[in-house]
């Protein structure tokens, strides 16, 4: 036990980091060491017992890792790399933890303090590089600055409108002998993490809602980032509002919750996209107006009063204007609202919703999850997979078709139940997001939907999963092909299918390698008991399902069009 | 293209690494042009003041203004137009002192333009002007035309607001809980 030095005895830089990350309240850190990171690694193994460190098999899958175990949590991610490839590996997830909000602080090691600017080995310019993609990056030129940097960090990440910190180290910091002094940054001057709450818009806000006989409410990430999912429901129940869900912003309701209608977006459901088009206020939570979900402007909810609740100002008429922006914590904002609120009833206006619904069963759901015929369809195998487990499990996926059916058919009955590259859309974070799920919510099962694309992406992390046995259930929907791209490549490419198909190896012979347990099924008849068996069995397991490349998601909102412009697939 | 105009963001930082390239990151994102800039100390100590010009629409002033002011070591941003600020440049003039000389004008040219002269030795003397961009630029064609200029340098824009106070004070306490 080396915790609790205090002031009292020397330390090393690399000392006090680890230090500064248990008083942190950190336990497991995700990582991959070399030259200007081995004295922090030197330290991490005389705290093996306090700080688990999970050696990943390249930095992209720790800062992926990382970003699943803190979208699951909902503590800070931390992640360990060494300079110049080490930390250049990781730009990607840093990018995706920003777009995403995630909570992330990397620590990359540098090259000595005054080796600096010189090209010297392994040197890059990291906070050129990463200072587009974070919400603060810092350098450490010496040991003093450790404790402070750590804990600044923290507090930045994790407040307001989170993001990724990144804090490089030089050499010398990490090697200088210092007494460890724990500090607690919890305010800084240029920051303002909650804006104010403006009681004059929450009123008009509040009349808005009590007038309104078609109101909907668009959910964002923001509620799950904020705790607010009761707020949220509490208030939907008072004033008997239908809501829709972005993607990042799924399982903030619980799929069964009647006022929960669907998902919004490109290939969201049918009633979300078509009511933003129609009706009087809409209410939009701790979300962003992010093209896929609005698709053309010019023709976003035109007729409706609009009443946006962000806690990032920079949020506020950024892609749609608004009339009513309100400025908060969400857990704070809408508990306030419901106070100026009548309690209403909206039953008429609920039901339309519904019959959309069964439009979207007729036309494109039940053909997907329960084809009685034919080749397997991706729908029914992950419809599959959410029944077996319950509506219990964590979802995780990588991006493309595998991403969208599996958000769309996969039910939620907790919150943080949902893991996915939204706003970046990066190929690769499915498998190792998976491995950060894990950690975080090991009582959980944790499904990974990826496809044969983005599973080749990051597959060495199959190694640390076997180092680790770590039990992530891995569902390889397996069309052969980049299928969402053929997809677009079908639709909008005259079928012209550039480098869209893939020869692939053998999946369940490459697990086998790695020492996990795996099944091709190609056959309906298989897939029941193949599930059972990958649920059953302790620890991970590969499912994969052989697919036919003509797979198509709908529904499908081409890019840029309205978005009561609706592809069903039954188009001539 | 919508209307472009000139405007001025004014921000207020922290001094610390690295913040003028945050800054020009999110001109670079929307792919606009930083017509002039100038960073100085402020009137409060530790304080550092930016003046950018550039032109732009409201709505993506309004925009970057935001995203300016959300990075972690800004203080405050915000955007003014001309109408709402007094502003200044300077310009300096290197140009020959005989050319200079032999100008039947010279005495008209430094009461029109309101010149100060910085410096002179037999081959050169340095003119000063401040004012506007449209002022000092015609006391720039005016010199090349009649006697040439052998070096030409203005200073980015500073501002300040028509209003009373340094508006930092105020903003800093206005957007906390
Ligand atoms: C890193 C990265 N490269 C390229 C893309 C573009 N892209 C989006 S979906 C897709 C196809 C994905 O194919 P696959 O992983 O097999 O999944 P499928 O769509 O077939 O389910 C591609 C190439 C991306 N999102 N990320």
């Amino acid at each position: 036990m080396l915790t609790n030095y205090k002031s009292t005895k020397l330390l090393s830089g690399s000392y006090v980091l680890v230090e500064s990350l248990l008083n942190k309240g950190m336990n497991i850190v995700f990582g991959y060491p070399g030259g200007q990171a081995i004295t922090i690694y030197d330290a991490l193994y005389s705290y093996k017992n306090e700080l688990s460190h999970i050696l990943v098999r390249h930095e992209q899958g720790a800062i992926h890792a990382a970003q699943g175990y803190a979208r699951v949590s909902g503590k800070i991610g931390v992640v360990i790399v060494t300079s110049g490839p080490g930390i250049a590996n990781t730009i990607t997830g840093i990018a995706d933890a920003m777009i995403d909000s995630t909570p992330i602080v990397v620590i990359s090691g540098q090259v000595s303090s005054d080796l600096l600017g010189t090209d010297a080995f392994q040197e890059i310019d990291v906070i050129g590089i990463t200072q587009p993609i974070t919400k603060w990056t810092y350098q450490i030129r010496n040991a003093n600055e450790i404790t402070w940097a750590i804990s600044r960090a923290f507090y930045i990440a994790k407040t307001g409108r989170p993001g990724p910190v990144v804090l490089d180290i030089t050499k010398n910091a990490q090697t200088e002998q210092i007494f460890y002094n724990p500090v607690d940054v919890n305010s800084i001057r240029s920051y303002v993490p909650v804006p104010k709450l403006n009681k004059i818009s929450l009123q008009s806000a509040a009349d808005l809602i009590n007038l309104s006989k078609k109101p909907f409410a668009l959910v964002g990430q923001g509620v799950i980032l904020g705790n607010a999912e009761k707020e949220l429901l509490n208030f939907l129940k008072y004033s008997d509002i239908p809501a829709a869900t972005t993607m990042l912003g799924l399982s903030a309701l619980p799929s069964n919750e009647p006022l929960n209608v669907g998902m919004l977006g490109m290939h969201g459901n049918i009633a979300a996209n078509l009511k933003t088009n129609e009706c009087d206020v809409l209410i939009a939570i701790g979300m962003r107006f992010d093209d896929r979900v609005t698709g053309n402007l010019n023709t976003y909810a035109k007729q409706a009063k609009i009443i946006h609740f962000d806690i990032d100002p920079s949020e506020i008429n950024k892609n749609v204007k608004v009339d009513i922006a309100i400025l908060g914590d969400v857990k704070k904002t809408l508990p306030a609202l419901i106070k100026l609120l009548t309690k209403a009833l909206h039953t008429n206006w609920r039901n339309t919703f519904k019959s959309l619904l069964k439009q979207e069963i007729k036309a494109v759901i039940k053909k997907e999850i329960e084809p009685q015929v034919g080749p397997l369809k991706m729908g029914e195998v992950v419809h599959k997979v959410s029944e077996a487990t319950e509506g219990n499990a964590v979802l995780v996926t990588d991006v493309g078709q595998n991403q969208i059916i599996g958000i769309r058919y996969f039910k939620y009955k907790q919150t943080r139940s949902l893991v996915t590259s939204g706003g970046l859309g990066t190929m690769g974070f499915g498998l190792p997001a998976a491995i950060g799920a894990k950690f975080a919510a090991p009582n959980r099962t944790i499904c990974l939907f990826v496809g044969d694309g983005g599973f080749q992406m990051t597959i060495q992390e199959l190694g640390t999963i076997m180092q680790s046995n770590i039990d992530v259930k891995i569902i390889l929907l397996n069309n052969n092909c980049l299928g969402m791209v053929r997809q677009w490549q079908k639709l909008f490419f005259k079928e012209r299918y550039s480098e869209t198909n893939m020869d692939n190896p053998n999946f369940v012979q490459i697990a086998a390698a790695y020492g996990i347990p795996g099944k091709s099924v190609s056959k309906r008849e298989e897939l029941d008991v193949t599930i059972h068996e990958m649920l059953e069995r302790k620890g991970p397991y590969l499912l994969e399902t052989k697919l036919l490349q003509e797979t198509m998601v709908y529904p499908m909102i081409p890019v840029g069009s309205c978005i009561t412009n609706i592809l069903l697939g039954n188009e001539k | 293209m919508k209307n472009k105009i000139l405007y001025t963001i004014t921000i207020f930082s922290e001094n610390t690494v690295g913040l003028l390239n945050q800054v020009a990151i999110i001109f670079t994102r929307r792919g606009l042009n930083i017509e002039t800039l100038s960073v100085s100390t402020s009137a409060l100590k530790g304080i550092h003041k930016f003046t950018i010009t550039t032109f732009a629409d409201e709505e993506i002033i309004e925009n970057i203004t935001k995203q300016i002011d959300k990075r972690v070591d800004i203080l405050k941003t915000y955007y003014n137009t001309d109408k709402d600020l007094i502003f200044q440049e300077i310009a300096l003039y290197k140009v020959s002192t005989p050319n200079l000389l032999i100008l039947k004008s010279t005495e008209d040219i430094v009461r029109k333009y309101n010149i100060r002269i910085l410096d002179m030795t037999e081959v050169w003397t340095v003119l000063e002007k401040t004012g506007h961009y449209d002022e000092t630029q015609a006391l720039f064609s005016e010199l090349s035309a009649q006697i040439g200029v052998f070096q030409f340098i203005r200073s980015g824009r500073i501002a300040i607001t028509k209003s009373n106070i340094e508006r930092l004070s105020d903003m800093l306490d206005s957007n906390r809980n």
